[in-house]
């Protein structure tokens, strides 16, 4: 029971860290209508940036700065310059122009900071435990995310709800010709939102530094999951991206706790690890696969 | 006519180069020709499955590697319990003979095929590109979470599958044998579209609803061609299994999956042949750039993203050809 308190928690800092990810994605292909697959890419970025910064400087505030925003310039670089491109083709060029750039950037990152594994220093001021539950201590840091998370749902809520760039994106993400037609100047928006979305991929890979080994391909597996998160909860919806991450953070965390025990009851110990974890990575996808039966579109279609 | 004619001269060309290969290898001394041209082929068998829907039915599928990986899969385990004397779940005994595994990769992949298009299907556009890449991925894990079958490390095994008249540890051989395979596959595919269902195929590529307002039930014939897709990367899956001898969740990786993906898309889609020469493109510069550095994929990933800005039909295009 306690292990469960444990474990929600742990989901929840899961499910924060994709919802990040998933908010610039879902906005991007929202307005834009791109499907980047390089966004991965800008959270191994901000990760490696992040982890080095902190370990040149010592300073883990600077180091979350440093990630953030070098993912950001990445990213707005990359609008500016090939992904602008991409606007009006198909889906299919921009996969496969994203899936370059994300060849590119895997290689690039081996060669700058090299295919050993970083890990970054849990910071001294977020170091340590709390006991909510007598016995239970938790950690301050995994506790820290999901508030930095919470903020920036707040603060995105706020700039989409009440502010004019948000009514922009949110008639962007329903009716994008529209605004095009009533004269905003829409390419300017488009490279806001795209440096709003790597500035959060940034954060998140800055934030997960302590807590995972920052290398090589770290971007790739995190983009699928993200995947998974924005069709659950409708691709192009701020809302879905935030229910979907909350589910699929859960239950990719419960299924890898309680799973491989489970299967312990019923088979050799060593198989049931083995298992447990391949069938606890397959959960979310299992559970997308459901969501579309029921319904096709995602929790919160955006579109129409 | 011209481009006709031309199209002609060059599939000539491409045919005679490829029969003639494993010669020019002997005469250039460079042996390692034969296994380029037999990965070449291979890679070739799977693209052109998947150009049947990215080319002819309007569906990007992200996926196909994980039919691919199946496909080998399917060969590996067959020899893994062939080799121990054990059944798989207690039931199949191993085989280590092609006409036993072969089929049996191409059905598991048709199969699964199946199942995931039945789901895929509901959704199209960008969420099909990436549900079918996360149903490929799960395939992944499955993989790599069976320790039976080497888990991470892949699973190797001694022996190709036995096929009539063939020595199987001649390289020449099956050189000749997946390029057989590739012809077939070439053939049929050329009539298949050509046909009433190829026809249907391409109307719904150009307008789904028109198709239906016919009283055409489009989503079946949707996924009548993912299962052929399917089913023909099992087919190239298994080949690859028996070229390395051993078969590993790379194979089922969604990189590969993207990969194929390229290889249609650089060859041109939408015209059966374009995937061969997208298939020798990408195997061809991968190994050329490999010998020049180890870090291939930094120029790699540039090359790719400027073809997909710059050009429009492809390598298949760019010679004159059509669909």
């Amino acid at each position: 029971m306690t292990l469960l308190f444990e474990q929600l928690l742990n989901g929840l800092q899961y499910g924060v860290t994709l919802f990040l990810l998933a908010a610039g994605l879902t906005l991007v292909f929202g307005i834009m209508g791109l499907i980047n697959l390089a966004h991965g890419s800008l959270y191994m970025i901000g990760a490696f940036v992040a982890a080095r910064t902190q370990a040149a400087t010592g300073s883990f505030l600077l180091a979350v700065a440093a990630g953030m925003s070098v993912a950001a310039v990445v990213g707005m670089a990359m609008e500016a310059t090939i992904l602008r491109r991409l606007y009006a083709r198909d889906h299919l060029d921009q996969v496969l122009a994203t899936f370059g750039l994300i060849l590119f950037f895997n290689e690039a990152m081996a060669m700058i900071f090299g295919r050993q594994p970083m890990m970054a220093a849990i910071p001294d001021f977020l170091s340590g435990a709390v006991t909510f539950i007598p016995g239970v201590p938790y950690p301050i840091y995994r506790l820290a995310i999901i508030a930095v998370g919470a903020v920036v749902a707040a603060i995105l809520y706020g700039l989409i709800v009440h502010t004019r760039i948000g009514m922009l994106v949110r008639a962007g993400a329903t009716h994008r010709e529209m605004v095009r037609a009533l004269g905003v100047r829409i390419g300017l928006l488009y490279t806001l939102v795209f440096g709003l979305g790597a500035l959060l991929a940034g954060l998140a890979g800055a934030m997960v530094g302590p807590l995972l080994s920052v290398q090589v391909g770290m971007g790739d597996r995190i983009l699928i999951s993200t995947f998974v998160v924005i069709v659950i909860g409708g691709i192009g919806s701020i809302r879905g991206a935030l229910a979907g991450a909350m589910l699929v953070g859960m239950v990719d965390t419960l299924t890898r706790a309680y799973l491989p025990t489970m299967l312990k009851m019923v088979m050799a110990s060593t198989e049931a690890d083995g298992l447990g974890a391949g069938l606890s990575s397959m959960a979310s996808m299992i559970l997308m696969a459901v969501v579309l039966i029921v319904r096709p579109r995602g929790l919160f279609p955006a579109h129409g | 006519m011209a481009n006709l004619g031309r199209k002609r001269i060059m599939l000539a060309l491409l045919a005679m180069l490829l029969t003639g290969l494993p010669y020019l290898a002997d005469r250039l001394a460079m042996p390692d020709l034969v296994s380029l041209g037999t990965q070449i082929a291979i890679y070739a068998i799977a693209a052109i499955g998947l150009d049947l829907l990215i080319g002819y039915t309007g569906l990007s599928s992200f996926g196909h590697a994980g039919f691919f990986g199946l496909g080998g899969y399917v060969v590996g385990i067959l020899a893994f319990h062939a080799a121990e004397g054990t059944a798989f779940v207690g039931l199949v005994p191993g085989a280590t003979e092609a006409w036993v595994a072969w089929p049996a990769a191409i059905l598991v992949s048709a199969l699964a095929a199946l199942a995931i298009g039945a789901l895929s299907l509901r959704t199209s556009g960008v969420s099909f590109i990436m549900i079918t890449l996360a149903f490929a991925q799960m395939l992944f894990y499955l993989f790599v979470s069976l320790k039976t079958y080497g888990g991470d490390d892949g699973l190797g095994f001694r022996r190709r599958n036995g096929l009539p008249w063939i020595n199987p540890r001649d390289d020449v051989a099956f050189y000749y044998v997946c390029l057989l395979v590739l012809m077939i596959v070439l053939a049929l595919c050329h009539r298949l579209v050509r046909s009433r269902f190829g026809l249907v195929l391409l109307g719904i590529k150009q307008n789904e609803r028109r198709m239906a307002a016919i009283g055409l039930d489009a989503t079946r014939y949707k996924l009548a061609a993912f299962t052929l897709a399917g089913a023909i990367a099992g087919l190239a899956g298994a080949l690859q299994a028996n070229l390395l001898r051993f078969v590993s969740p790379d194979m089922l990786h969604w990189t590969t999956s993207g990969d194929f993906m390229v290889m249609v898309v650089l060859g041109g889609v939408g015209s059966l042949v374009g995937p061969v020469f997208g298939a020798a493109a990408m195997v061809l510069l991968q190994s050329w750039l490999a010998q020049w550095t180890e870090h291939w994929m930094i120029v790699m990933g540039p090359v790719l993203v400027a073809v997909i800005l710059l050009t429009r039909r492809g390598i298949w295009g760019a010679l004159g050809g059509r669909g």
